[in-house]
Formats: structure tokens, C-alpha cells, sequence
């Protein structure tokens, strides 16, 4: 497969970057934030988008879905990240359906998947701990035989859009003490199940993210998502995907911060020129878009990885290679790109702001560069 | 399709048979290669293989038969290259003749110059190298000041040229020279294919700081150089130059490709470091080991991200001078960490207590710090994104 976008798809970026520019703005998600929206999210945007087909794009057809491929993905949230929407793209249709698809039976799929992709319902993967950092073995959360099913106990944190989800996937231990590989299993309940707690958590980029108890937390049997005890390796994997969808995101967050910011510099004018004319300036702006198109080839190549369905292997060196490099040219953009806007970069009428703040939680989400690194080298043995 | 497979087959038959057995072993540097020319010394399976390649034309695969080549449609130059890349057999010859001079006369030259040139290159007989930098024209290259003055059919040559490219070994070179004094700096050059035999041209090898001279001066006085063996037009030669130059920072770019390095760094990390728990005992070496492999795995998509875009018909953008600055930067960091890798045994210039690998790592990064300036400083290549990719005002 070529790494060149298709006229299909560089007509779905499009009609993306139209819905995008026509439905949404950066006033908007400012408004979700200032009025401490309930939601976080605009139900009624979600909706359009499942209308559209972009909720159920790698979704087989027979599940209701598009059965189409990440790279169609890409390029959906790609230009989502370009507008900073705030909608649970990466709970729901990253995470949640990755599990599902990779881990369900053919029940879960049926039950789940149609919802998902017709926009009527939202999911959240409980896996992070309030100490497990990017250690996806680090999980204290216990998992109890109770008759035919299971009692949860324990607490997550950082759960992506936890609050308005109506299903909840949770990773709990069922043998082996809090760090072993062995011993994880995952579970997909409803997040009103009597006790689950959960509590929406307030970060910087103002996105969704929940605390969630559990406290003696009855489900069946068939909650069971995988095989008991081998949910690390599922969530694993299902975490590669998600981390993948996500760089499409930051690739896209950090091609608007790029533009803002070189449109900055060609409109500001000091000492009688515009900023734009100082190379101490324009070098470190060119830098900035080599970092751009580095990252645009890895993040296409790691989307057509999964399109060729490549060995898990292959698929997590891509996705720790991507996410390492959007990790750190995010950042590298979004703090230049404050400097570079001068004091009125540092206020937070202006939008520079809002990217910085999102680079950041992107940079943490699924693992920093430093722990994909760590990652890369642990799979290369060395 | 069929027909790609039965050449594919045909293909690998044929250089499983003609390929001497020493043309498997890989090269530690393009030295080792053949790079043709009268004065070439090479090992006579080096030779022998050049020879059956061009024979077919396989030295440059996709020129036209009439001029030495292979006359291979794109697919079938690729299954070429596949299939010598999968038997990891050396290329026959290399050189600027084949990916510089010949690519251009082809595009741009007269008939009686391709006759004259482009078969020779196929074939190997004659090696190239490029007139271009001058002691006061090197980032600036529009400002040389190289004189060609007319004198009938003959341009008479008088000047310096510096930084030529293995000068002492060429057989020709081309040379940017300026013919319009009055003129805008770009509009009066001229692009001129020279004799380095012709009376007049003379050749000093360039010590580096690495020990090694691969680049010479070339001194010009009074060099007679007849007009017909002009490319493109008099005074028009700036354009033949930037053409070439694009050339030439991919094929930098391409140079660094080292597909075996990251396995290298490790080795050298496991060797000289040590493990602890089965990793590279330094951590910080072992991120930067990491950050190199990962670096480079990135730039080598978006070189194959650039030519499938070129392949679908999209206009070449500033690939050029993104993969001539991150190619060199990179190698450079490569270079420098093998060095701080390898510790003190890393600082030895020659004689006793260092190893050949050593030695050779050690003057690998000082000849490495001259990437970032040759063939386009690495400011240069910012200033022409900023310039030409951004839209940034001068």
C-alpha cells in the first residue's frame, strides 16, 4: 500500500475539514469549557457525526459499521484534532470498539457495536490507577470469583469521557500481585451498575476524564471480555490502537498550531518589519514543519500497518514510534508557538493557548516519548 | 502482471548466474564500490561485474538503450532493484556520471552531447566531478566568479574552483562558470562539460580534519573548452545547477541510509557499555540509541512517503531539503553517539591501543561535521522551507 492519501480519501479529509469549519469552532469548545457543560461534548454534533458514517468507520459492515480502514480514520481525526473537538472519538471509537472488536464475542459485538456506531452509545476504558503511571501490568483493582461471576473492587483514574459513558470496560486483577504481567482481566459492564462510582475529574485541556470506584461490583459471567487472567496482552493491544488513532489527532492539533502561528508571524510587525522577516525566527518555524511532515509519515504509516494487518509486533514499535515523535513535536509547536506569539500568546483569549494545553495531555495519554522509547527498546531486546 | 513476474524470475536467474561470489559481501563505504573512470583500480570481480552490467545495460537501468541503458519501464527497474537488494548483491557502478551529469544531459542536453557523454557513463568509462563552490562562493553560490570569456567556438576558463568531489580522480567535470559580467549573479552563469586533461586544469587534494581528502581544489587558467559542449543555454546554466542540486540532496539523504546502524549502535552499546537486566546499562545512551532508530524510521517513511506522492502524479514539494537537512543532522547525532559509546576508545587517531573499527569510527564523525555544510548548509535548506513552504517575508 502506498503511503499517498486516495482521492476517496482526500475527499472524506474535505468534507471533514468543511463539517469541522461549518459545526464547530474554538469558540465552541471554549463554551463547553466556560459553562462547565455537563457533558463536555455536543450530543448533537455526535449524532451528525454518526449519521455520517465516522463513528463506525473500521466497524465490519455485519456490526454495523462501515468496514472501512484506519487510514479512513486518519484522516477523520486528524482533521478533528485541527479543530480541537472535544467529542469521544478516542473513548468510544479508539479504545471502545478496539476492545471490543479485538476481545468481544460475537454477542458483545452485536450488543455493542451497532449503538456505538449509530451514535447511541458511549464507552470508557477504565484500565489507568491513580499509581500506575503507563504500566498497563500495574492494575491493584481486584476481581473476586463470586458464584458464576465476579465481584470488582478497587479504583481507576484518568478514565477518558468516564462520566458520560453508558458502558464502562475496566481491567481488574484476577491472579498474580499488582505488577505481574499475568493475571489481568477485562470486563465490560454498565457504568450504572450499583457500585460504580463515578466522578468527573477536571485536567487542562478541559477534555473528559473520570474517577471511578468500584466497590463491590456484582457482574455475570459474561461480562468476561477475552479469557480470564490474558486481559494485559488484549489491552495491549487494544491500547496500540488507540495510541495510533490518537497521533492522528495530535498530527492534526499540531498542523493548526504550525498555521497559527507562521500566519502570526507574517501579520505582527515590530521594529517596523514583520517577525516574520527575523531568521532567529523563520529557522526555528522551518524546523517546526519538518517535525510536521516526520510525523505525517510515521502516523500514515502506522495506520496502514493496521490496514495491512500487520504482526502485533510490527504494529507496537509503529504505534511507540509515532506517538514518541507526535509527543514531542506537539510539544515542540505549541511551546514555540506561545513564544512566538509574545505576550499575547501567554493569555487565554488567545488560542495558542488551547493547543499547548492539549500537547500536553495529549503527550501523557497512552504513555509519554520517554516511555515509548523504553517501549521500542524493550521490544528490540535491548 | 504475469509478464512482471516472469521478468522478476528471468531477472534473478540471470544475476544468480553472472554476479561474482565476492559482489554478496557487503561494503563498510562507497569506496569500495566502482565508480568507474580511466583512472579506476578495482578488483578484477569488481570489474567484472561492471562490465557484465553495462554489457546490458543495467547500470542505468531506466536510460534508453540507444544511449547505454537498460531502456527498463518503471516497474521493471524496480523489480531490478528489489531482487538485487534481496540477494544483497553491490551495485555495479555509482558515481555523479550515472546520478547527477547523465540524468541531466538525458533531460536537458543537446544530441551530440548525450552521443557523446551518456553512453560512456553507462558503461563506466569515464567518472565525473562538479565545479561548482569557490573560495568566495560557497552557501552564496550565484556569486562565483569563475570567468569564461568567448573567443570564437572557444570559451577560455580562468579561475578556482573548491570542494570539488574526488577532483583527482574525475575524468570530466562539469563546471559552472559566469559569461555575462552585467547581468543579475543567476543570469550570467553557464553550465560547461570540461576535459580535466585539458591543458590548464590543475588539481590539489583538500586535507580535512578527519585525515582524509576526498574534496580537492581545482585551479583553472586558461583552459580552452569549446561552446558546443555547453548544456542548456549561454548564460542560462543556473537552472541546470538547481536542477542538479535537488539531485544531489536526495541523493545525500539517500547515502545515510544505513539500514543496519541501529543494530550497530547496540552492538557497539552492548560491547563497549555492558547490559544490566538485560538492557544497555546507561540509560541515557540507550535513549539516544532508541531516539536515533526511531528518528530514523520516520525519515525513511516520509522518503518513501515522497516518491509514492511523485509516483501519484503529485509535484515534487521541499522534499529535497528536508531530507538534506534531517538526513545530515542525523547522521551527525549517529556519528557523535557512536563515538561517546565507544568512550576514550573513541579518540584515537592512529598506532597502537585502538582497533581498525575504532580508528575508523572516530574519523567517520569528524568527516561527518562537514554534512550539514556541503551541498547546502543546513541554514540554507531552513531558509528555503521558510521561504518557499511557509511563504515567510524576506
Amino acid at each position: 500500500m502506498d503511503l499517498v492519501l486516495s482521492e476517496e480519501q482526500e475527499l472524506l479529509a474535505r468534507t471533514v475539514r468543511e463539517f469541522v469549519n461549518g459545526r464547530s469552532s474554538l469558540k465552541r469548545v471554549r463554551r463547553l469549557r466556560d459553562r462547565h457543560d455537563a457533558d463536555g461534548f455536543s450530543r448533537e454534533l455526535w449524532r451528525e457525526m454518526a449519521a455520517l458514517g465516522w463513528l463506525g468507520i473500521v466497524v465490519p459492515e455485519e456490526y454495523g459499521g462501515a468496514g472501512l480502514g484506519w487510514l479512513e480514520l486518519m484522516v477523520v481525526l486528524e482533521e478533528l484534532g485541527r479543530g480541537l473537538m472535544p467529542e469521544p472519538m478516542i473513548s468510544t471509537v479508539l479504545l471502545g470498539t478496539s476492545a471490543l472488536l479485538l476481545g468481544g464475542t460475537d454477542a458483545h459485538k452485536r450488543e455493542h457495536l451497532p449503538a456505538v456506531a449509530g451514535g447511541e452509545r458511549l464507552l470508557a476504558v477504565a484500565y489507568e490507577e491513580p499509581r500506575s503511571r503507563y504500566d498497563l501490568n500495574h492494575v491493584e483493582a481486584r476481581a473476586e470469583k463470586s458464584g458464576s461471576g465476579w465481584l470488582l473492587s478497587g479504583e481507576k483514574a484518568h478514565v477518558l469521557d468516564g462520566h458520560v459513558a453508558d458502558w464502562l470496560i475496566v481491567s481488574a486483577r484476577t491472579s498474580g500481585g499488582p505488577r505481574a504481567a499475568g493475571g489481568i482481566t477485562l470486563f465490560v459492564l454498565r457504568a450504572d451498575t450499583p457500585g460504580v462510582t463515578i466522578e468527573r475529574q477536571s485536567r487542562i485541556d478541559s477534555r473528559n476524564a473520570a474517577r471511578v470506584r468500584l466497590d463491590d461490583v456484582r457482574v455475570g459471567a459474561e461480562t468476561v471480555l477475552g479469557t480470564v487472567d490474558h486481559g494485559g496482552a488484549l489491552l495491549a493491544r487494544v491500547l496500540d490502537r488507540a495510541t495510533i488513532g490518537l497521533t492522528a489527532e495530535m498530527l492534526g492539533g499540531m498542523t493548526a498550531a504550525l498555521e497559527m502561528t507562521v500566519e502570526y508571524l507574517k501579520t505582527r510587525v515590530q521594529f517596523g518589519v514583520l517577525i516574520g522577516t527575523f531568521q532567529a525566527l523563520k529557522h526555528r518555524a522551518a524546523k517546526m514543519y519538518i517535525e510536521t511532515e516526520l510525523a505525517r509519515s510515521v502516523v500514515m504509516g502506522a495506520h496502514r500497518a493496521l490496514d495491512e494487518g500487520r504482526d502485533d509486533g510490527t504494529i507496537a514499535r509503529l504505534a511507540s514510534v509515532a506517538k514518541a515523535r507526535c509527543a514531542d513535536a506537539f510539544n515542540l509547536i505549541a511551546k514555540e508557538g506561545v513564544q512566538m506569539h509574545g505576550g499575547i500568546g501567554m493569555t487565554d483569549e488567545h488560542d495558542i493557548g488551547l493547543f499547548l494545553k492539549r500537547a500536553r495531555v495529549a503527550e501523557m495519554t497512552f504513555g509519554d516519548a520517554g516511555h515509548h522509547r523504553d517501549r521500542v527498546a524493550r521490544l528490540e531486546g535491548y | 502482471m504475469a509478464e512482471l513476474e516472469t521478468f522478476r524470475e528471468e531477472t534473478r536467474r540471470w544475476l544468480q548466474a553472472n554476479a561474482p561470489a565476492s559482489m554478496y559481501t557487503p561494503y563498510k563505504t562507497q569506496d569500495e564500490l566502482c565508480w568507474g573512470g580511466k583512472k579506476m583500480q578495482c578488483p578484477p570481480d569488481t570489474k567484472r561485474w561492471l562490465e557484465v552490467m553495462a554489457e546490458r545495460g543495467w547500470t542505468a537501468p531506466t536510460w534508453p538503450k540507444e544511449y547505454g541503458g537498460g531502456g527498463l519501464a518503471k516497474a521493471e527497474a524496480k523489480i531490478l532493484a528489489e531482487e538485487m537488494g534481496k540477494l544483497r548483491l553491490r551495485p555495479p557502478l555509482i558515481g555523479f556520471g550515472l546520478s547527477m551529469i547523465g540524468p541531466l544531459l538525458l533531460q536537458e542536453g543537446s544530441e551530440e552531447l548525450r552521443r557523446a557523454h551518456v553512453p560512456a557513463i553507462a558503461k563506466g568509462e569515464i567518472r565525473w566531478c562538479q565545479g561548482y563552490s569557490e573560495p568566495g562562493a560557497g552557501s552564496d553560490l550565484a556569486s562565483l566568479q569563475t570567468k569564461a570569456i568567448r573567443d570564437g567556438d572557444i570559451f577560455v576558463v580562468n579561475g578556482q574552483k573548491v570542494w570539488t568531489s574526488y577532483g583527482d580522480k574525475a575524468d570530466w567535470m562539469f563546471v559552472l562558470v559566469r559569461t555575462d559580467f552585467e547581468a543579475k549573479k543567476q543570469d550570467g552563469i553557464t553550465f560547461l562539460l570540461m576535459d580535466m586533461t585539458s591543458p590548464g586544469v590543475s588539481v590539489r587534494p583538500i586535507l580535512l580534519i578527519s585525515g582524509s581528502s576526498p574534496f580537492t581544489e581545482t585551479f583553472l587558467s586558461d583552459v580552452r573548452v569549446p561552446v558546443r559542449n555547453v548544456v542548456g543555454n549561454v548564460n542560462a546554466g543556473w537552472a541546470m545547477a538547481k536542477v542538479l542540486l535537488g539531485h544531489e540532496r536526495t541523493m545525500i539523504a539517500d547515502a545515510f541510509k544505513e539500514r543496519d546502524d541501529a543494530k550497530r549502535l547496540v552492538s557497539l552499546a552492548r560491547e563497549y557499555v555492558g547490559e544490566a537486566d538485560g538492557c544497555i546499562a546507561d540509560p541515557l545512551l540507550r535513549d539516544a540509541i532508541t531516539q536515533v532508530a526511531m528518528d530514523q524510521a520516520c525519515l525513511d517513511l516520509t522518503l518513501e512517503r515522497s516518491r509514492d506522492n511523485m509516483k501519484a502524479g503529485h509535484k515534487p514539494g521541499p522534499e529535497t531539503s528536508i531530507f538534506k537537512y534531517y538526513g545530515t543532522e542525523l547522521n551527525m547525532r549517529r556519528r557523535e553517539l557512536m563515538v561517546s559509546i565507544t568512550g576514550p576508545q573513541g579518540l584515537g587517531w592512529e598506532g597502537p591501543g585502538y582497533d581498525e573499527d575504532e580508528l575508523k569510527l572516530t574519523r567517520d564523525w569528524l568527516r561527518s561535521r562537514g554534512n550539514s555544510i556541503e551541498g547546502g548548509t543546513s541554514e540554507v535548506q531552513l531558509n528555503i522551507i521558510a521561504k518557499r513552504v511557509l511563504g515567510l517575508p524576506d
